[in-house]
C-alpha cells in the first residue's frame, strides 16, 4: 500500500518591535546579562497592568496580509492558564477565541511543483522566559529576559506532504517577514511545533497524531521529521509500536524523538478573555495605513528588477535583504545607471564589508554618499580605484566623499601633456608588451594600461590614457 | 494581635493592603505576599498624595479583599463584632478618608456597618494600576470618608484616565459637582433586596426613603428578576479571575515560602497550603472549575452572557428611575463565624453588592443604605447623599 504523510505547522515568529507586547522594556530577546530587561509587570508582580503595544497589532496584519488572511476587524486577547516556572504570571497573554487573521494560502515551490498551504489562523500572543541549567551548581535559573516579547503564532492547516515543502514554506515566511522587517527570523527568533501523521494514500482520514515540539533550525525539522515518518511507518507496516496521540521532543544529537510526559498535553488551559486588555478593533482607516506602509513582497520587487535588467542571480541577493531594496531604490531615484547600481552594492560594498569580516546584510550606508561616489566614478571625476577608497571611508568613518576625495588628492588625474609623458615611458619601458601587441595580442594593452596607471599613482584619467596609449602605439605600428 | 493600621507616619488618609505603596509591605491582607515591598504605588495614592493628602498607614483587608469586611484578617481577632478597618478608623475620626478597592462589596458592607460613606465608582474612571489584582472586570478602588462631602473630594481626587490602565476611560477629570436637585427625581427600590433584609435594615432603608421623599423625590418599589442571575454571575467571573490571578505566587519570587521542603514540588505546595486561607482556596478551585473544558460555556461564557442582560436590564431601569436603592448587606450586625462557611456565606451576602460590580455602575453607600445609578452618574449619587445628610440638620 502507498502512504502519505500529513504535516501541520504551527510557526512562532517573534516580531520586531522596540518594546515587549504589554511594557516598556526592549523587545528583542537577544540580550546580553539574563534578567537586564525586565520590569515588574513583565516579571509577573501584582498590580501592573498591559497597555498593548500599537506596532504588534500591526505587523500581525502585515503578516496576515501577506500571507492572504482574512483580518478580522474585531480581535480580543485570552488568557491561557498554565503553570510553568518560566511564566511568572502563571498565565500567558494569547488569542484563542478571535484571531486577528484567519483563512490565509500561501503557495510553495519544490521540485515536485507548487503546493497550497492552507493558513487556519494568524494569532499574537507573549513568549515565555527561559530556564536555564547550570550543571556546575545543579540549579535551574529563570531568566525573564524573554517574556513578553511579542510573537505571532501562524497555524497552518495539514496540508504538507513532505518535508521538502515544509522547508520551502518556513524558507518563504523567513523570507517574507525579513524583507518587510516584520521579524528578523534569526536563529531561535522562528520556532515550528510540527504535527504529522500518516495514512493511506486517498484516504480522508487522519492517521494517529503525535506533535513534535519547539524546532528551531531547518536541518533539525527536516530531519525530525523524517526520523518520524519512518517510526510513523514501521509502526503501521511492521507493528513495531503502538502509536498513540502524543507530544514529543527533538534530540538533536540522538537523532531522535522522544514522547515528552503526558503531562502538558493532558493541561486544560481554562483560556478566557483578558478582562485587561479592550478589544482592538481595526477599523478602515487604521487598515489603510497599515496597507500602506507595507513595502513591496520580494517576487513584486524581483520582478521589477528583472524589468530593469537585473540579472536572476543579482536580484536574488539584492531580495534577500529589505535595506539593500531600499537602497536599491533610492539610488535610482537620484540618477544612478542600473548596472553601476549592482555592481557597487554587489561587488564594491560586498567587498568591504567582507574585508571586514561582515556580510551584505549589515550594510548601512547614506544612499546620497553612495549615489555620488557612483556619479564621481561614472564622470570620471575619480577612478574606480579611487572610489573604492572613498567608500572605504565612507563604511568607516561616514566621510563626506567630496571632502574625502580633495583632501586625499584622489581627483583623477587629467593633465593631458603629463599622462603623454607617462604613456611614452611606459612604452619605452615595456617593449616586450609593446611587440605583444603589435603581434595581435590584444590583452598586452591592458598591461600597458596598467602601467599607466600605477605610474599616475592609480589617479589617471582613464579615457584619456586609454586615447593618449591607442594614439601613441598606432604610431608605432 | 496585628494592629489593623501599620503605621507610615501621622497623616489623614488610610489605604488599604490590596493597594500597593512604594517601599510599604503591602500583603492584600495575605500571608502569600508577606514581606513584599512594592516598587511603586497605585495611581489612585500617587493622585491622592498629589491632591495633598498624607498617607497615614495600611489598613487590614480580608485575604485579597475577598471577604465580608476583613474578618479574617488578624483585625479582628479575639473580636465579637465585625468591621472594616478602613471604616472604623473614619467613624472614629483618626483619618479623613481612605482608598478601598471593591471587588466583592466589602468597603460598602464596612461603610454600613460603621456608618460612613464609601462610593464604588463607574468601571474604568479611577485606574486600576497598583491594586494587587483578583476580579479584574469588576474591581475598581473607592473613596470613603465620613460624609459625602468628603466622599466626593477624595474620588474627584483619584478620578480620570490613566495610560498604565488599559480599561482606563478618556475623561481627564469627572465634575461630581454638578447633579441636579433632587426634587422631581424618581427613585427605586429594590424588592428583591429589601425583601432579604432584616427588619432593622429594612427600617433603616424605609426611613431614608423618607428624607428622600421630604426633597421631592417619588420613591416606589422595583422588582428586578435578574438579581440572583447578577449574583451567580458575578460568583463565577469573580472566582475565575481570581483563580487565575492569584496562581502566580508560588513561594519563588517574592512573598511567603513556606521554610519545609525538600524539593521544589514541596516548596510549591507548602507555600501555598501554609499562605493562603479557606476562602482564598475555595475561590481558586471554584473558579478553575467554572473555566475547565466542560463547564467553560455552561458556566463562565453564560457569565458573560448574563452580565450583558443584566446591564441592558439596568440601562432600562435608569431610563425610567435617578437611582436605585437596597441594603448593601442583610444585617446592620456581623458576628465572627466559623471559616469553613466562609465561601456561602460571603456568596450569600453578595447578592446585595454583586451588580454594581458585574455592569461596573457607580454605588454609593451612605447612612446605611446603597445608592446605585448609571454610569457616570457619581454626580447623582453625591448630590442625593448631600441632600440627605442636609435633612439630618
Ligand atoms: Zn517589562
Amino acid at each position: 500500500m502507498k502512504y502519505e504523510i500529513v504535516i501541520g505547522l504551527e510557526t512562532h515568529v517573534e516580531l520586531n518591535t522596540r518594546s515587549k507586547i504589554f511594557c516598556a522594556c526592549g523587545g528583542h530577546s537577544s540580550h546580553g546579562e539574563p534578567n537586564d530587561c525586565v520590569c515588574p509587570a513583565c516579571c509577573g508582580m501584582p498590580g501592573m497592568l498591559p497597555v498593548t503595544n500599537k506596532r504588534v497589532v500591526e505587523l500581525a496584519v502585515m503578516a496576515g496580509l501577506m500571507l492572504n488572511c482574512e483580518i478580522n476587524r474585531y480581535t480580543t486577547f485570552d488568557k491561557k492558564s498554565y503553570y510553568y516556572p518560566d511564566l511568572p504570571c502563571a498565565y500567558q497573554v494569547t488569542q484563542w477565541f478571535h484571531p486577528i487573521c484567519t483563512n490565509g494560502l500561501v503557495e510553495v515551490q519544490t521540485k515536485n511543483g507548487t503546493a497550497k498551504i492552507g493558513i487556519k489562523q494568524i494569532h499574537m500572543e507573549e513568549d515565555a522566559g527561559k530556564l536555564v541549567h547550570d550543571d556546575w551548581s545543579d540549579t535551574t535559573l529563570v531568566d525573564f529576559n524573554r517574556t513578553s516579547v511579542p510573537l505571532i503564532e501562524i497555524v497552518s492547516r495539514p496540508d504538507f506532504r513532505s518535508a521538502e515543502e515544509v522547508l520551502a514554506y518556513l524558507e518563504k515566511l523567513k523570507a517574507m517577514f525579513r524583507f518587510a522587517n516584520i521579524s528578523e527570523c534569526e536563529e531561535g527568533a522562528m520556532r515550528c511545533d510540527v504535527n504529522i501523521s500518516i495514512r493511506p494514500e486517498g484516504s480522508t482520514e487522519l492517521g494517529v497524531r503525535t506533535e513534535i515540539k519547539n524546532m528551531s533550525s531547518l536541518s533539525s525539522i527536516e530531519r525530525a521529521i523524517k526520523y518520524e515518518t519512518a517510526r510513523h511507518m514501521d509502526a503501521i507496516e511492521r507493528q513495531t509500536e503502538v502509536l498513540v496521540q502524543e507530544t514529543r521532543r527533538w534530540d538533536d544529537i540522538k537523532g531522535k524523538t522522544f514522547s515528552m510526559r503526558n503531562k502538558e498535553t493532558a493541561a486544560d488551559y481554562r483560556y478566557f478573555p483578558d478582562p485587561n486588555i479592550m478589544p482592538i478593533v481595526i477599523d478602515d482607516e487604521w487598515l489603510e495605513k497599515i496597507k500602506a506602509d507595507m513595502p513591496a513582497s520580494p517576487e513584486e520587487k524581483a520582478a521589477e528588477y528583472r524589468a530593469l535588467g537585473v540579472s536572476d542571480k543579482e536580484i536574488e541577493l539584492l531580495i534577500s535583504k529589505r535595506n539593500l531594496c531600499d537602497l536599491f531604490d533610492e539610488l535610482l531615484m537620484k540618477g544612478c545607471n542600473v548596472q553601476d547600481i549592482v555592481s557597487w552594492i554587489l561587488t564594491e560594498c560586498a567587498g568591504v564589508l567582507r574585508k571586514k569580516g561582515q556580510v551584505l546584510d549589515e550594510l548601512s550606508i547614506p544612499a546620497e554618499k553612495l549615489a555620488r561616489i557612483i556619479a564621481m566614478t561614472a564622470s570620471n571625476e575619480v577612478t574606480r580605484g579611487a572610489g573604492r577608497k572613498i567608500l572605504v571611508a565612507v563604511l568607516d568613518d561616514d566621510v563626506d566623499p567630496d571632502k574625502f576625495c580633495e583632501e586625499n588628492n584622489l581627483a583623477a588625474q587629467g593633465d593631458e601633456s603629463l599622462i603623454n609623458d607617462v604613456v611614452k615611458k611606459v612604452i619605452e619601458e615595456n617593449p616586450g608588451a609593446v611587440n605583444d601587441y603589435l603581434g595581435g595580442k590584444t590583452k598586452a594593452f591592458q598591461a600597458l594600461f596598467g602601467g599607466c596607471m600605477k605610474q599616475l599613482r592609480g589617479n589617471g584619467d582613464p579615457a584619456i590614457i586609454r586615447a593618449q596609449l591607442e594614439n601613441e602605439l598606432a604610431k608605432l605600428s | 494581635m496585628k494592629e489593623y493600621i501599620t503605621k507610615i507616619g501621622s497623616g489623614d488618609l488610610a489605604v488599604d493592603d490590596t493597594l500597593l505603596t512604594k517601599g510599604v509591605e503591602t500583603t492584600a491582607g495575605s500571608k502569600i505576599l508577606s514581606g513584599f515591598v512594592p516598587l511603586f504605588s497605585a495611581e489612585a495614592v500617587e493622585r491622592a498624595v498629589k491632591a495633598g493628602y498624607t498617607v497615614s498607614g495600611k489598613t487590614n483587608v480580608g485575604e485579597f479583599g475577598l471577604d465580608l469586611v476583613g474578618e479574617f484578617s488578624n483585625y479582628n481577632d479575639g473580636d465579637e463584632v465585625l468591621r472594616g478597618a478602613a471604616a472604623e478608623l473614619i467613624a472614629k475620626g483618626e483619618v479623613k478618608g481612605a482608598l478601598e478597592v471593591d471587588l466583592n462589596g466589602a468597603p460598602r458592607r464596612a461603610a454600613t456597618l460603621s456608618g460612613t460613606d464609601f462610593i464604588k465608582p463607574t468601571y474604568g474612571t479611577v485606574s486600576r494600576y497598583g491594586i494587587i489584582p483578583c476580579a479584574c472586570s469588576g474591581e475598581q478602588v473607592g473613596a470613603a470618608a465620613a460624609n459625602a462631602a468628603e466622599t466626593k473630594k477624595l474620588l474627584a481626587a483619584v478620578a480620570g484616565h490613566d495610560g498604565k490602565d488599559g480599561t482606563s476611560l478618556p475623561a481627564e477629570a469627572y465634575d461630581y459637582s454638578c447633579g441636579k436637585e433632587p426634587a422631581g427625581m424618581k427613585a427605586g427600590i429594590i424588592t428583591q433586596l429589601f425583601e432579604l433584609a432584616s427588619e432593622e435594615t429594612k427600617a433603616v432603608i424605609k426611613g431614608y426613603a423618607e428624607k428622600l421623599k421630604a426633597l421631592g423625590v417619588s420613591v416606589e418599589e422595583v422588582s428586578v428578576e435578574e438579581i440572583a442571575a447578577a449574583q451567580s454571575a458575578w460568583q463565577i467571573l469573580m472566582a475565575a479571575e481570581t483563580c487565575n490571578n492569584v496562581s502566580r505566587y508560588d513561594g519563588v519570587k517574592f512573598g511567603y515560602r513556606t521554610p519545609n521542603y525538600k524539593n521544589i514540588d514541596e516548596l510549591y505546595i507548602g507555600s501555598r497550603t501554609e499562605g493562603m486561607n479557606l476562602l482564598t482556596k475555595t475561590t481558586v478551585l471554584y473558579g478553575s472549575d467554572v473555566l475547565s473544558k466542560g463547564r467553560y460555556f455552561t458556566c463562565y461564557d453564560k457569565a458573560l452572557k448574563v452580565r450583558r442582560v443584566v446591564a441592558e436590564r439596568f440601562g432600562e431601569l435608569f431610563k425610567t428611575y435617578d437611582l436605585l436603592l437596597a441594603p448593601a448587606c442583610g444585617k446592620t450586625e456581623y458576628k465572627k463565624y466559623d471559616i469553613t462557611r466562609a465561601f456561602e456565606t460571603v456568596y450569600g451576602e453578595s447578592v446585595f453588592t454583586a451588580v454594581p460590580n458585574l455592569i461596573g455602575i457607580p454605588a454609593m453607600v451612605t447612612k446605611g443604605v446603597q445608592l446605585m445609578a448609571g454610569h457616570f452618574e457619581e454626580k447623582t449619587l453625591f448630590k442625593i447623599a448631600e441632600s440627605a445628610e442636609g435633612t439630618d440638620k
